[in-house]
């Protein structure tokens, strides 16, 4: 059920529109659609500053400032997999998932980070992916939906949503999976919320059905599944508890 | 979106060369709000400035008291860092009333105090009419739909509200914006930082386009035991605020059951800036906190609202606003 796709259908792979496939002025390379998948080696120093190649990190390119719309490299890793891209600025976090890389579980609801659908995991936290840039996570360790299950096995979470029936069309459900994996390692770093009476208190939060639903906010379900929702969570919740205790 | 240039850069002084030398140029920090506004074709910069690596994360005391947060720290990392939890626990409740956890996770503290109206005129481009977005084009907001707008301190060119619940805990806690261009570093007041709109609503702030915001600074506060963040909206989270209130109190002697020392009342979803209501503050001092003093309290923060056809509701509801957040504040609630 959770690997059902779009009701809408998504399409066939479309082409690889945000990769520039064209030669990139003063870098001596052309990324091709086809070895994108596989990686290439651009030798990236991590957070130079994009333009030119025979220059220091950390500075402009020695040219006047003419404006350059064109590729930026961006270097990040997906589910364990390192990707070294070529993109327009303007693909987002999302659209490249989506759209370049096939990776059509992360879904675009709102598209305005209204919604939370897009929620992917960056470096370890929940983000919106509709509205980051790809080039502004170069460096950055990405985890979709994807990304959750590993060596065949579903996620907790996974199977928690599928116990409790988290969900009615599914559209949701990836970016409430994501969005719920990282609220968890909040409550037990101790991050407060709105909800939480007293602020101050240090040490894991105690995760009452009010504070679910506000730390999940984030994330709207139009089929209104919430009692499934918090249900999931809850579960993994008092689980991941009742396994601490246990090896304490 | 717009076609437009990127940079990437870990350092501030690459960073302000960019800014001075494109025209037009904007940094990109969380871009949770800027990209939207891209997308929406309300911003068209053509160059972006990626400073998310610059080294402006911080958040550490400052000599002689007080606390730096830096401009790039996150809004979730500064709600739950111990010492704004502890010593400015009106900020971490601020802070966690705005949007939501993953926007939190990408939102920078500087580029909240940048955020710009959700007046929808202003976020809608069908709309032709908004002299924030298109100067000289008019306001549609006066004479529209108008429930969310400001009933303090608008134009008649513009009645847009600033929409960050940071910054009205900002103006109660007395905290100062470091910023650095080309020419070096300057601070300036919160209060001096967000603007009225007058005859310039495009103007959001005092802060100059080739200024990069370096941190927040806030002075030791005295109300980290008497403090509330007041917030009402149409939904219980996810949402911007109708109104707002940080309330903050400081008693003599310490406990809450003395006279009133000091006070900050700041309010949000009311004006084109936290409006701090000082003469609801000075009706507090020198008395206890109790049901005469806070309804003196509420009816002074009221005093010279002009609402519109929609928000005439904001007047009253200000008013029971700032008694709940006194009352909660003191502890009386």
């Amino acid at each position: 059920m959770i690997q059902e796709r779009n009701p809408k259908g998504d399409q066939a792979p479309k082409p690889h529109t945000a990769l520039i496939r064209w030669s990139v002025t003063r870098r001596e390379f052309v990324v091709t659609a086809g070895s994108v998948a596989g990686g290439m080696a651009l030798g990236l120093s991590p957070f130079a500053v994009s333009s030119g190649a025979a220059q220091e990190p950390g500075t402009l390119s020695e040219a006047p400032p003419a404006i350059r719309p064109g590729a930026v490299p961006v270097a990040l890793t997906i589910n364990g997999k390192r990707h070294e891209l070529s993109l327009d600025p303007r693909v987002t976090l999302l659209d490249l998932l989506r759209n370049d890389l096939d990776l059509t579980g992360t879904k675009k609801g709102c598209d305005h980070g209204q919604c939370g659908a897009c929620t992917v995991l960056a470096n370890g936290r929940r983000i919106n992916s509709c509205l980051s840039l790809a080039a502004a996570h170069h460096g950055e360790e990405i985890i979709t939906i994807e990304g959750l299950a590993l060596a065949g096995r579903l996620h907790p979470m996974q199977e928690a949503f599928l116990e409790h029936d988290g969900m009615q069309c599914g559209y949701c459900t990836p970016g409430q999976i994501c969005s719920a994996v990282a609220m968890l390692d909040e409550a037990r770093a101790g991050e407060s919320s709105f909800v939480t009476a007293d602020i101050g208190a240090p040490g894991a939060a105690e995760l009452t059905p009010a504070e679910i639903r506000e730390r999940m906010s984030g994330n709207i379900c139009r089929c209104g599944a919430y009692p499934g929702i918090i249900a999931a969570v809850e579960s993994v919740w008092q689980g991941s508890r009742a396994n601490h205790e246990g090896r304490a | 979106m717009n076609p437009f240039g990127y940079e990437r850069t870990e350092q501030a002084e690459t960073a302000l060369r960019a800014i001075a030398e494109y025209s037009g140029a904007k940094f990109l920090a969380g871009g949770t709000n800027l990209i939207d506004l891209m997308k929406n074709g309300v911003e068209k910069p053509p160059m972006l400035i990626d400073i998310n690596h610059l080294p402006l994360r911080a958040i550490e005391d400052l000599p002689g008291g007080g606390l730096r947060i830096g401009a790039l720290a996150r809004n979730s990392d500064t709600a739950s860092h111990p010492l704004v939890r502890t010593n400015y626990p009106l900020l971490a409740r601020a802070i966690l009333s705005g949007a939501s956890p993953q926007l939190r996770n990408m939102a920078t503290n500087g580029g909240n105090l940048l955020q710009r109206t959700r007046c929808y005129y202003f976020m809608d481009t069908g709309f032709p009419a908004c002299n924030k977005r298109t100067p000289g084009s008019g306001c549609g907001a006066i004479g529209g739909v108008n429930r969310i707008h400001a009933i303090f301190g608008a134009s008649g060119a513009c009645i847009a509200t600033h929409p960050s619940d940071m910054c009205v805990a900002l103006a109660a806690l007395d905290a100062t914006i470091r910023v650095r261009s080309a020419q070096g570093e300057r601070t300036i007041a919160i209060d001096e930082f967000h603007r009225l709109p007058g005859d310039t609503p495009s103007i959001d702030t005092t802060l100059r386009p080739d200024e990069l915001v370096l941190s927040i600074d806030m002075p030791r506060s005295p109300y980290s035991a008497h403090s509330h963040y007041l917030k009402v909206r149409d939904r219980a989270s996810y949402e911007f605020a109708l109104v707002s209130v940080a309330a903050a109190l400081e008693f003599e002697g310490g406990d809450g059951g003395g006279r009133i020392r000091s006070a900050r009342i700041a309010l949000g979803g009311v004006a084109h800036k936290p409006w701090r209501a000082k003469d609801a503050e000075q009706a507090l001092i020198g008395n206890p906190l109790d049901e005469s003093s806070i309804q003196r309290a509420a009816q002074a923060a009221v005093v010279g609202a002009k609402p519109q056809r929609d928000n005439a509701f904001k007047v009253t509801l200000v008013q029971r606003c700032v008694a709940r957040a006194l009352a909660t504040a003191g502890g009386l609630a």
